[in-house]
Formats: structure tokens, C-alpha cells, sequence
């Protein structure tokens, strides 16, 4: 067991771990953020998606070693009151069924929309194409995000 | 009536609305608390409606939420005839008691499946909101010394337009008393659609805005005082038992707790969720090699299906007779036969299965996103060994449902680990492949259909056989299946159809091969209307007729199935000539008694096989749409899944062993997977209808009968994967 500091959603913390445990479990169990799905545990569906330095990455495929130091930003941080343009424009939407994946889908969202203020249809399915919605939401995904990008 | 019931109604603050084996009791309350508190007071008290006076109306939902909205839509209808302010209204998740808040039309069952929410609750809710609606016009009445006649309502509160007075539910509240007599109410006293202002009118769900903040409660977002995690080692091929276990390298893991052995696999008990995953790993475990399961090679099992299709001598259990299909077949000019085959599919919900448990002594408190809570209360407490009396169970948000949150194995195994935690509550947590493995698949299922024709090419008689393994034989004490017949109409249902066909005979065939199977999003007629709807485009051609006008022949009688059919072949321009190398296909389902029907426009890649559809039009007839959007969305949800299950799912068995463990194997549908997809509601009077799976069994068909327009080419077989399509194509 080790320790590691980091900053998570702006403030630091320190969590003691072995140095390989996901950073999935240490965000979702460790510090109780539990906004971060586990789906697959390897990188396959998108559903642990979280900002590492303002990047999108699959928190289960991250090691808690590697975040030293870094800043982390999970769905509950992405804004101060659930007010970024996407989560605004997935409630007008009624995106989530389940709701399950989508923390993920509008992390990876939000990584698109700070790089491209206007992504084309086919940019946005390129970008979204690895996080997987099993309830099939992908069209109001879609439609959410153009609307986020209108501004 | 129970007795809490009785004790409830003599109150001055509450009372019991409702009549028969649906009793809804309402409070009037002091202002609202916690929905803990609100659901604590459900389960003990079984208040259904509670009117605080602070004008906070708190519903209770007696189904599951896992995606398909329902937690909005049954207590939207109750809040609609109380004229309830919605802005006003809290929803809160029942607990598990099939007395208080079983579903009226599955059999008095607290169970979140078979589409059957809203249809279900609909007339139950809708007459206990007027009923308690007329309570607070009663009181209002006296309070405002008017007759009850002058006052009516807006939302939220009683209005005396006469003397421009207005009071507020709230305020009622707060001195309201029981009449007696309780004013009744008939059908007759719903509101008129004309003036709904909740039905109908796409009233954003309640669940919506905490899954965009990752605020949401599922199963697995769970934490407790104290708790451990769990994970289990499960035999590769289900149901082996444990022989041995060496867990010297697990029990070196950092954070392991106990490990010990079930009777279900070996389990690991850790105070970190990953120390219980890694000392899992590091189990050696030898297994017993007598299930019957070894010997399951889907191959296998698919050939032996088919000699059992053929052979109507073979015992079967009667789902359909009408007529005499038997001596219509022999007495046909042509008997046109043909065989369909559907592999496996998984339910693959994003949420791992998972379940917390804790026990104390001999009481049981479970926390799970599941489709059926008393189902879970008897699972647990056999697990404990304790009455169902003893076990809470807590429903929380389900990541997916699908039908295979019914069977509420997480929530025994977790259980079974609590048994062994000393008094801490363990979430047990599955990874992607033990939710795989451990899946109840769709049947692998063989349909065999024989259909007599007269020379004209007329059906006179209509034959069909389904073998598969059986779902509620399964999940059903043994004299409960016996009961109903074994009439299994998740595996072998479907049969039925609105076609005008006189002499029609289905009959199911079971056959135990040692692999567990459920109930997966659209049961039996996501295969047996893959079988009905391509061969209804054969017997089209045989009479060279189009398939749009031969469906619209066979349902002259049933208006609202041909509307739906004809309003589909509208939005797809039917009879409008496609771009080269594109199709169209059309297919039409009764199931889940709604009226749903699907055109496709198709291409295949000759070298590939590979079908892309590239644009899916609906049509729904669901009954009164609740929440029109939502069932749209559904709807394309719906067809996304059937999509799946039409081109690229399938479960591999090789010798008992699941094949696939995630998602690089077991490939679901991805955003570029998905064509454009044109969905209409069609809203009418009628009592509404199942909505969640309707989408599902027209897709397959729909897309079969647009590769053989495009290819003349029949196909027959569950996925329609690159390979067989390359097959079929020679």
C-alpha cells in the first residue's frame, strides 16, 4: 500500500492503495464519487470515463499511480450546479433511460466540445463511437450535444 | 382489506381509495420529509398518496425504474385525475409487498416486466387520483360553506369560481377529514382527455436530472456504514459445484477479510472492492464436472432441436388452437414449410449485476436495482434463513434491466456472503464476465412452421412448433408451473397473431439442455415473429401480392393493426422506387398487446455479407400515449436492441463454457452502428398498452424481408451475421 495526492474536482486529496488499483475503484469506493460507472473493466464501453488534466480517459484502465499530482475531474465536478451546456442540453433532450452510461457519454461530450465548438454529426459518432449506450440513446445523444454546441 | 388497512381507514387522516385487491391508502400529512422517511412510511404503513400540508403531494412508484419511465409515467396518470400541481409531486420507490402494490394485471405481482407498468396501474391510479381528488373537493366544500357541486380544481388546488375563492391542497390538509361515507367514483368520473394537463402532454421524467449530475442511486453506487465488498468465483460451466479450493495466494491479497466457500462458487470477502476482485483471481478452485450443461454445444443442441420441431408425435404443451390446423394441412393443395433458427443473446445491462446485503440476527436489508422485490425478499431470506417478514429490500435505479434483473441471484448471493460477514453489510459486485457467464440467456430456439394453402394460395391451415428451454419452469416453484399449464409464454409465446388465419395451432416443445435461459427484452416474439413476418412475405410472393397489401388482406378485420401497418408504409414512401442496391422490408407485431409495425431500407455488401440498414420507419399504436416522447424513445431504444439481436449478437457455448466476457466479443450496437430512425405515436382513446419491448420483434424481420427483395435470398437464422448472409448468398 501506498499513498498518492492528487486533485480531484479542484481539491486535493490523498488515498492510500496498491499503486495498480483502477482509478475507477479508488474515485467510485475510495472517495465515494460514485457518479463513475463501472461497466466493462477494460476499456471497452466508456461507462468510467473521467478528465485527467482535462482529457477524457477510462478510469478503469488508469492506475492510481499514474494520477499523482494530476488533476482528475469526474461528472460530479464538471460543473458547480449541473449547469454545463451539456448536462443542460441532456435534461431538454430526456437523453439518459437508464441512465447508467451516461456520466461517461457527457465526460467523453465535454472533452469533444472544448477541443470543437462545432462538431460536425459525423465528428460527434467518431468521438462517441467507444461508449456504449445498451438502452440505445444514441440519437438523443446526438441531438443533445448539437444543442449544447448551439450554445 | 388488511389490518393496517382497517386501522388506516378509521383514522381521521387517512383513508383507503380503491376497490378489490388494489387498496390505495392516502394520508394527510404534516409537510414532507426525506423520501427515506416517505418510503420508510410505505413499508410500514402502505400510504400510497400522501398530501402534505405544505401542498407537497408524495406518490408512491410501485415499479421499477430501469430506464423505460415509468417512475414518471404510473404516478403521473394518479396525479392527473387528483389534479395534483406536478411541480408539487415527489415520487418515491415503493418497497416490496405484492399485497400493497402488486400490479392489477400481472396477477397482483410487484413485478417490472412484460411492458405491463403502465397498462397495468393505469385505471388503478387514474380512479384512486379522482377518488381522492372528490375527498379534497368534500372538505373544501365545508371549509368554504359552498356546495360541493360550485367548486372545481387547477392544479394543486379547489377552486370556487362563483366567489373567485381559491384553497390549496396544502391548506386542506391541515384540517382535513375522512367523509363518511367516502365519496365513489366510476371510469365515468375520469377526467376527459380534453382536459388533461399531465397525459399526453411529455411531461419531463423525475429521474432525468440526477443522471446527468451523478447524483442517481443504483444497486451499485451503495455505501453503508461498515461495509465489505464481495466477489465470487463461479464454475465455468453453471451449476458445478465446488470441490476443492487452495486460496493460499488469495488470502495474501491486501484487504481480503474471509473467503468462503458457497453453494454457488467460492467467495471472497474484502474491505476494498479491489482486494476482493484480485484474491478472486487468485482462487484455485476444482469444480465437479456433472452438471448438465457439459455437454452443451450450441451446434449440438441446434440439431437436436430440429428433429424435435419436426416431430409433432413429440410431447408439447398447446399455446395456440384454433380450429383444425392438423386436418387443414392434410387437406391443402401445398404445404409451404419452413425453419428458423435464433441463437443466444445476453442482456448485457451497463450495470453489472450487484447487490448489497446486510444481515443482522435475523433480519435481512437488501439494497438492488431489481424488477421484482418480493421476488428478492424470498430469495434473501432463504439465503439467511430467515422468514420473508425479516428481509427490507430497498429498490434502487437499475443500469438496465432487460428482464434480467427478475431473478435476483445477486441479491442471494450477496446474501449468502452477508450470511458470513459478521454483522457488516457486503455489496457483491460481478465484472463483466461473471455477469456474462452467469447470464440467462434468450433461448436458443428452433420454430419449426407449416402452412397449408388452397389452390389459390389461401392459408387454410397454420402449423407452428417452438422448441426451446423453458423460463418460468425455471423461476416457478414446480406446482406453480404445473398450475398454468406450463404455458410458458416467455420462451414459447409468441405464437399468437391478429392475422385472419381459421385453423391455427401452436404448440411449444421443451427441451432441457443444462443451460439457464430468461426473459430478454421482447421474449418469445423476438424470434417468433422473425419466423411469422418473413414467412408472411413468402406466402405474399406465392401469391404474388405485395407484402404491404397481402398484410392489409389479413387484417381487414382488425382496423387498428392495418392503420398501423398503413401508416408505416406511408412514412417509408412504400411503393416509391429505392436507390440501386436498396431494399425495403416490412414487418408487423402484436405483441405486448400494442400495434407496432417497421419498414427498413437495406443494402448488403456481396463480398462482406454485411447488411447496413440505413433508415428505420415506425409506427405505434400503443393506446392512450402517457408520455408520447418517451415512447418514441423507447421505441427507438427498442429497435436498437432488436437491431442487435438481428445482425450480431450471439452467445457462444462451447462444451458448457460461455465463449463470450465482454463487450470486444459480445458486440452490442455503437452510435455509428445506428441508422436514421423515423418513429410515430398513434394516440388514441384506448387503454394503454405495453410500450418497453414493442419495438423489438419487427426489426429482424422487417430486415429479412429486405434482403430477400434485395437478394431473393431467404434467411432464417438468428444473428444475420456477414457469414450466414454470405451463405444464404451462395
Amino acid at each position: 500500500m501506498s499513498s498518492f495526492t492528487f486533485t480531484i474536482n479542484g481539491k486535493s486529496t490523498t488515498v492510500t492503495a496498491e499503486a495498480d488499483t483502477p482509478l475507477l475503484w479508488v474515485v467510485r469506493e475510495h472517495l465515494k464519487l460514485t457518479g463513475t460507472k463501472f461497466g466493462c473493466g477494460a476499456g471497452l464501453c466508456g461507462a468510467c470515463t473521467v478528465h485527467l488534466d482535462g482529457k477524457a480517459v477510462r478510469s478503469c484502465q488508469t492506475q492510481v499511480s499514474e494520477v499523482k499530482g494530476r488533476k482528475v475531474t469526474t461528472i460530479e465536478g464538471l460543473s458547480a450546479n449541473a449547469d454545463h451546456p451539456l448536462q443542460k442540453a441532456w435534461v431538454a433532450e430526456q437523453v439518459p433511460q437508464c441512465g447508467y452510461c451516461q456520466s461517461g457519454q457527457i465526460m467523453q461530450a465535454a472533452e469533444l466540445l472544448a477541443k470543437n465548438k462545432n462538431p460536425s454529426r459525423e465528428e460527434i459518432v467518431t468521438h462517441m463511437d467507444g461508449n456504449i449506450c445498451r438502452c440505445g440513446t444514441y440519437p438523443q445523444i446526438i441531438a443533445a450535444i448539437q444543442t449544447a454546441a448551439k450554445g | 382489506m388488511t389490518k393496517h388497512f382497517e386501522k388506516l381507514a378509521l383514522t381521521r387522516r387517512g383513508f383507503v381509495v380503491g376497490t378489490g385487491a388494489t387498496a390505495i391508502a392516502v394520508m394527510f400529512g404534516t409537510a414532507s420529509g426525506t423520501g427515506e422517511a416517505e418510503a420508510a412510511a410505505s413499508q410500514t404503513i402502505g400510504t400510497w398518496i400522501k398530501i402534505g400540508d405544505d401542498g407537497i403531494v408524495t406518490l408512491i412508484s410501485p415499479v421499477s425504474e430501469m430506464g423505460q419511465g415509468t417512475k414518471t409515467a404510473v404516478p403521473l396518470m394518479l396525479a392527473e385525475d387528483l389534479d395534483a400541481d406536478w411541480s408539487k409531486v415527489r415520487v418515491v420507490q415503493a418497497g416490496a409487498s405484492n399485497k400493497l402494490y402488486g400490479n392489477p394485471k400481472f396477477n397482483h405481482q410487484q413485478q417490472t416486466v412484460g411492458s405491463y407498468s403502465v397498462t397495468g396501474y393505469y385505471l388503478t391510479m387514474r380512479l384512486a387520483g379522482a377518488q381522492a381528488r372528490q375527498v379534497l373537493l368534500a372538505n373544501a366544500a365545508e371549509t368554504l360553506k359552498v356546495p360541493v357541486a360550485e367548486l372545481t380544481t387547477e392544479p394543486g388546488m379547489v377552486v370556487h369560481a362563483k366567489s373567485k375563492r381559491k384553497i390549496g391542497y396544502g391548506e386542506i390538509a391541515k384540517t382535513a377529514k375522512v367523509p363518511d361515507p367516502l365519496p365513489q367514483v366510476t371510469k365515468a368520473d375520469l377526467k376527459p382527455a380534453s382536459q388533461f394537463r399531465l397525459i399526453g402532454k411529455d411531461t419531463p421524467r423525475v429521474d432525468v436530472p440526477s443522471k446527468v449530475n451523478g447524483t442517481a442511486e443504483y444497486g451499485m453506487d451503495v455505501q453503508l456504514p461498515g461495509m465489505l465488498y464481495g466477489s465470487i468465483r463461479y464454475p465455468e460451466v453453471q451449476h458445478e459445484k465446488v470441490l476443492t479450493v487452495d486460496d493460499s495466494e488469495a488470502k495474501k491479497v491486501p484487504g481480503v477479510v474471509k473467503i468462503v466457500t458457497l453453494p454457488v462458487g467460492v467467495g471472497v470477502i474484502a474491505n476494498t472492492v479491489e482486494g476482493a476482485m484480485r484474491a478472486k483471481e487468485a482462487l484455485k478452485v476444482t469444480w465437479s464436472k456433472t452438471a448438465p450443461g457439459q455437454t452443451y454445444t450450441q451446434d449440438r443442441v441446434l440439431a437436436d432441436y430440429r428433429t424435435i420441431a419436426a416431430d409433432w408425435s413429440k410431447p408439447g404443451i398447446t399455446m395456440v388452437k384454433k380450429g383444425d390446423a392438423d386436418a387443414a394441412l392434410k387437406g391443402a393443395a401445398k404445404v409451404l414449410t419452413a425453419e428458423y433458427y435464433s441463437e443466444h443473446v445476453s442482456h448485457v445491462c451497463m450495470e453489472p449485476l450487484n447487490a448489497t446485503a446486510w444481515v443482522q440476527g435475523d433480519k435481512v436489508q437488501v439494497w438492488s436495482g431489481n424488477q421484482a422485490p418480493a421476488v428478492m425478499q424470498i430469495l434473501a431470506s432463504i439465503a439467511a434463513g430467515t422468514k420473508p417478514d425479516n428481509v427490507t429490500v430497498n429498490t434502487m435505479l437499475l443500469g438496465g434491466g432487460f428482464g434480467r434483473r427478475s431473478d435476483g441471484d445477486d441479491v442471494m448471493h450477496a446474501t449468502m456472503l452477508a450470511k458470513a460477514a459478521d454483522g457488516h453489510p457486503v455489496k457483491l459486485i460481478w465484472n463483466r464476465s461473471d455477469d456474462m457467464m452467469n447470464d440467462k440467456f434468450r433461448p436458443l430456439t428452433v420454430q419449426r412452421l407449416e402452412i397449408g394453402l388452397d389452390a389459390k394460395g389461401d392459408i387454410v391451415g397454420w402449423r407452428h412448433r417452438i422448441v426451446n428451454e423453458t423460463y418460468l419452469g425455471r423461476v416457478l416453484p414446480p406446482p406453480v408451473f404445473k398450475a398454468i399449464g406450463m404455458h410458458d409464454v416467455v420462451s414459447g409465446g409468441g405464437g399468437e397473431m391478429n392475422y385472419a388465419v381459421g385453423n391455427h395451432r401452436v404448440e411449444w416443445a421443451r427441451a432441457a439442455r443444462g443451460v439457464d435461459v430468461g426473459a430478454w427484452r421482447g421474449i418469445a416474439a423476438g424470434y417468433t415473429k422473425f419466423a411469422i413476418e418473413t414467412l408472411i412475405d413468402e406466402l405474399a410472393a406465392n401469391k404474388k401480392m405485395d407484402p404491404l397489401q397481402y398484410r392489409l388482406s389479413l387484417l381487414k378485420d382488425d382496423p387498428r393493426s392495418a392503420a398501423v401497418v398503413q401508416a408505416v408504409a406511408d412514412m417509408a414512401k412504400w411503393t416509391e422506387k429505392r436507390p440501386d442496391g436498396r431494399a425495403l422490408g416490412l414487418a408487423y407485431s402484436d405483441a405486448l398487446n400494442s400495434h407496432t409495425a417497421a419498414v427498413v431500407e437495406v443494402s448488403v455488401d456481396d463480398k462482406t455479407g454485411a447488411i447496413k440498414v440505413h433508415h428505420v420507419w415506425a409506427a405505434v399504436d400503443a393506446g392512450m400515449a402517457v408520455q408520447p416522447k418517451n415512447i418514441e424513445a423507447q421505441m427507438r431504444g427498442a429497435m436498437t436492441f432488436g437491431l442487435g439481436a438481428a445482425l450480431r449478437e450471439q452467445i457462444h457455448i462451447e462444451n458448457g463454457v460461455v465463449q463470450e466476457r465482454n463487450f470486444d466479443t459480445y458486440q452490442v450496437m455503437r452510435m455509428s452502428d445506428v441508422p436514421e430512425m423515423t418513429v410515430k405515436v398513434i394516440s388514441n382513446a384506448n387503454e394503454p398498452t405495453g410500450i418497453g419491448e414493442a419495438g423489438v420483434p419487427v426489426v429482424a424481420p422487417a430486415i429479412a424481408n429486405a434482403v430477400a427483395k434485395l437478394t431473393g435470398k431467404r434467411l432464417r437464422h438468428l444473428p444475420m451475421t456477414p457469414d450466414r448472409v454470405k451463405q444464404a448468398l451462395g
